[in-house]
């Protein structure tokens, strides 16, 4: 564990990518067997289940430590990260009074399934003793591997980069290698890095291919015509597998999503044996019939993932559908190093081949000239797509986020201008700074709050505002400070659906701060009015019927 | 009336006529230490410990100052004064003000362990005691100094077997010469900034015999600093000064290391906690061993600390002054360290 613990602190510490991609090949080059393959699965998303919660956790440490819920509060707000603040309040390991082996990772990852069932008493002597024999760091990291989300500075991208250069073969080869259904208590490190491994599982997706957002001028890419343009989806991107007879749906987030999407079984049957499927998962409105759907808001998806069981309900009120782009293996043959175009020929016969309203082929945009694309990328919001995506006909399917051959082409966002009325510390590098603000516009003479956000400010601009907010804050509720309503921000976001969650009647998707506005004072900023403006243009013309 | 009022100037002593650690200039003020969001420019006298006045010399020019030894009492309109070690950086001091038998002690800045060069902390009973709580939250708990000591010369030799230069942030003034004790162990030559230097001989010519260092000057060739050690303030980090010490490590020396989210913002290669500050059990180490009844809580965690004091059974209030507002200590010492940093004689800034 003290290894695995050292390799967290460098790769969440270091500052420069090669530092930490040494960090990575050192650990693959000396770590234990059995410890290598859980870091893999870790950095990959596949941790054991939760066994506690975190209010539990909380509970116990509060109790070893001796402190009370408020105080700990103040530290979590402090501190931004609860294993952190944990491991930072339980008491220093007391000198080894007894010999006592070092645990692997493994050790305790596999403990964690051993007692997921068994009652809280069990878990409790289990990670209180645990938390006795370890260091500082090896308790945040333990606590970590508790509470989820581990997120902390390595790219799945780096992993695979660290391990391609251990065992002397291609990233792509590992990514694919380590994607799917493996369960790393029983998959040795040899065996999932070896080629023999992948034979077996069926449900083994391929590495998703990611686009970057293009921001040179359109006619700096050669001539329109080796291009092909399709409408941006907002929704999930996954992979439709069928293979061996049965059926799997991944996410990008390389989760199996299957059970979610029972729309999907009512089709399966007609996929041919063999096939992988690339395309967007979404919610599409009803009826939908061949070749014509209109998406609901992204909302409407939320209903549905969230969900451990689905009732008919959401099922009639958020239906899921799917998109379909690309076609990656046809015939049980990898298919990935063909040219788009004749994938895509391919992945055409076989849409054409299901008679099923839920599944829908990504349409092309005809299109002679940039210019004219440019003017029908005007229309993506009416059609409820969030801009182009453009696809060089003569590529492959690549591995992970490329620039080149395929690139994102979004719609400029809506933006709106508010005043920030609360603030809140952030989390990870953000901790004990004001960096979660909240927003309001005007309405009449009040003010009502609509949206939050994190994002779009530069360090420097955060600590403007942070001192700002210590300056001026007028009452304190919990970790929230009501401010001085003073600084204005224009917010942009990708979309707006009507909302009972909020005072304001409206939820945003992906809002963040776009502009610092300086030269606005508060009582120039928009209103409750314009909000509902935008709502109504935004979803009426989805409600038009407006289709594709 | 109380004996020691929270003005806005500073804490004030209407019976003694004087103003501990005053924010704006004054006729007379008691200087607990020499750092600048302490001891400020413009009042017509200080008070201080002999070993600050070098140092406040440096840092407000020529000024009527008057120096005591430890315990040494001095008596202001019938109010005895005296100063007793803080442990903070040299020469830091808290106050003891008796009126008619009451006590009350201003405790500038404090740590408890012992650094070996700041002097030992001296708890002092009161009625009233007036305490910093810069880290007054449980989560603040200090390794040892000689565990952080060691962590630093660990990273200093991994940094030479790297062949980079190993650059340490560290205040000018305190922490600079606290870290200069295990580095100059190492066998190799130590460089600070101008700032440090400063501190350095003004304290190496008013009789402290400290390691020897040399300064980096605008014509210090770029081969003789490779590889070996610089010290430099919070104000150097990141800035155009460090290139010369390409290919480098950035160390930083600050308690707010503590927390791994600070230590990422700052984009720094190593943090070490290491601090002149008082940890969580180190206030309420001191807080206990004065016997006051009443606690006054400043410049930091303030509210939390005082509000646990009390669930203790020891009364104890917040207030605010100006010594960095709320968690802003970090902020304001950087700010600080830049003024510090230009080159001799100090000018005042604008208040």
């Amino acid at each position: 564990m003290k290894q695995f613990a050292a390799l967290v602190n460098i790769l969440g510490t270091s500052t420069k990518t090669n530092d930490k991609l040494h960090a990575l090949q050192d650990y693959f080059a000396t770590a234990p067997d059995k410890d290598k393959t859980w870091v893999i699965a870790i950095f990959s998303g596949r941790r054991p289940k939760r066994i506690i919660n975190s209010t539990i956790l909380q509970n116990w440490c509060m109790e070893v430590a001796g402190i009370s819920q408020w105080l700990f509060d103040e530290c979590y707000h402090t501190v931004g990260d609860l294993a952190e603040t944990i491991a930072l309040l339980l008491p220093d390991q007391e000198a080894p009074t007894g010999f006592t082996a070092e645990q692997s990772l493994a050790h305790y990852l596999e403990t964690f399934i051993r007692i997921e069932k068994e009652e809280e008493q069990v878990k409790k002597q289990f990670i209180t003793e645990s938390w006795q024999q370890m260091d500082r760091n090896e308790k945040f990291v333990f606590n970590k591997l508790i509470t989820g989300g581990f997120r902390i500075g390595v790219s799945q991208t780096m992993m695979v980069n660290a391990l391609a250069k251990t065992v002397d073969t291609s990233p792509s080869v590992i990514a694919h290698r380590i994607s799917g259904n493996w369960d790393p208590a029983a998959t040795s490190f040899d065996s999932l890095l070896s080629e023999s491994g992948d034979t077996t599982d069926f449900s083994k997706p391929y590495p998703f291919y990611l686009a970057y957002a293009i921001e040179e001028d359109l006619k700096n890419l050669d001539a329109a015509e080796s291009w092909q343009a399709e409408w941006k989806w907002d929704g999930i991107r996954g992979q439709l597998i069928r293979r061996n007879n049965d059926f799997f749906v991944w996410s990008r987030g390389e989760e199996l999503m299957t059970e979610k999407f029972p729309e999907y079984n009512e089709f399966k049957e007609q996929l041919p044996d063999g096939t992988v499927i690339d395309g967007e998962i979404i919610s599409l409105a009803v009826p939908a019939e061949k070749g014509v759907f209109r998406p609901l808001p992204f909302a409407a998806l939320q209903t549905r993932i969230r969900r451990k069981n689905i009732t008919k309900k959401q099922l009639t009120e958020a239906p899921v559908g799917f998109i379909a782009y690309d076609l990656l293996e046809y015939l049980g043959e990898d298919i990935r190093y063909k040219p788009m175009v004749e994938r895509r020929h391919l992945l055409e016969k076989i849409i054409a081949g299901i008679d099923h309203p839920a599944i829908h082929i990504s349409p092309l945009i005809e299109f002679s000239s940039w210019d004219q694309l440019g003017e029908l990328r005007k229309f993506s919001r009416d059609i409820g797509s969030e801009g182009i995506m453009l696809k060089r006909k003569n590529s492959p399917y690549q591995v992970g986020r490329k620039r080149g051959d395929w690139w994102k082409w979004k719609i400029d966002p809506l933006t709106i201008d508010a005043v920030m009325i609360y603030a809140q510390k952030g989390h990870g590098r953000r901790s004990n700074l004001y960096t979660d603000y909240t927003f309001a516009v005007k309405d009449g003479d009040k003010l009502v709050s609509f949206t939050k956000a994190y994002s779009g400010l530069t360090d420097k601009e955060f600590a403007q505002v942070d001192a700002f907010v210590k300056r001026n804050s007028i009452e304190k509720f919990g970790p929230v400070r009501t401010v001085k309503p003073e600084l204005v921000f224009e917010i942009a976001f990708e979309g707006i659906a009507a909302s009972n969650r909020h005072k304001s009647g409206v939820a945003l998707r992906f809002p963040r701060m776009s502009k610092w506005r300086h030269d606005k004072k508060p009582d120039e900023i928009n209103t409750l009015d314009d909000l509902k403006e935008l709502l109504k243009i935004y979803n009426q013309n989805g409600n038009n019927g407006d289709t594709v | 009336m109380a004996l020691i009022e929270f003005s806005d100037k500073g804490l004030y002593c209407r019976q003694g006529g004087f103003y501990i650690d005053p924010w704006k200039p004054v006729d007379r003020a008691v200087i607990t230490h020499a750092h600048s969001d302490h001891a400020r420019w413009g009042s017509k006298y200080y008070l201080c410990h002999h070993f600050t006045k070098p140092i406040l010399q440096l840092r407000l020019g020529d000024n009527v100052y008057e120096t005591v030894d430890w315990n040494q009492p001095v008596l202001m309109n019938g109010v005895k004064v005296s100063l007793h070690p803080a442990g903070h950086i040299i020469g830091a001091a808290q106050i003891r003000v008796e009126y008619e038998g009451e006590v009350w002690v201003a405790s500038g800045d404090y740590k408890t362990e012992d650094d070996g060069i700041s002097g030992t902390f001296e708890p002092v009973r009161c009625n009233t005691f007036i305490t910093e709580s810069t880290f007054g939250l449980p989560i603040y708990k200090w390794k040892k100094q000689v565990e952080i000591f060691s962590d630093i010369k660990k990273w200093v030799a991994q940094n030479i077997e790297d062949k980079k230069t190993s650059v340490l942030i560290a205040y000018s003034l305190g922490k600079a010469q606290r870290v200069l004790m295990p580095l100059s162990e190492m066998g190799l030559p130590v460089f600070v900034h101008g700032a440090v230097w400063n501190v350095h001989q003004a304290l190496v010519n008013s009789g402290w015999k400290l390691p020897a260092v040399q300064r980096v000057q605008p014509d210090t060739p770029k081969e003789s600093l490779a590889g070996n050690i610089v010290i430099a303030p919070p104000s150097a980090d990141g800035s155009p000064w460090m290139k010369k010490f390409y290919p480098y490590s950035v160390g930083v020396c600050s308690g707010w290391m503590q927390v791994r989210g600070n230590a990422r913002r700052r984009n720094t290669d190593a943090g070490f906690a290491l601090s002149d500050h008082a940890d969580w059990d180190g206030l309420l180490q001191a807080v206990k061993a004065t016997g006051a009844e009443r606690v006054f809580a400043t410049h930091g965690f303030q509210s939390a600390f005082s509000r646990y004091l009390n669930e203790q059974g020891i009364e104890a209030g917040e207030v605010k002054t100006e010594y960095g507002g709320e968690e802003e200590v970090a902020v304001a010492e950087d700010i600080n360290e830049n003024i510090a940093g230009d080159a001799e004689p100090f000018k005042a800034p604008a208040l």
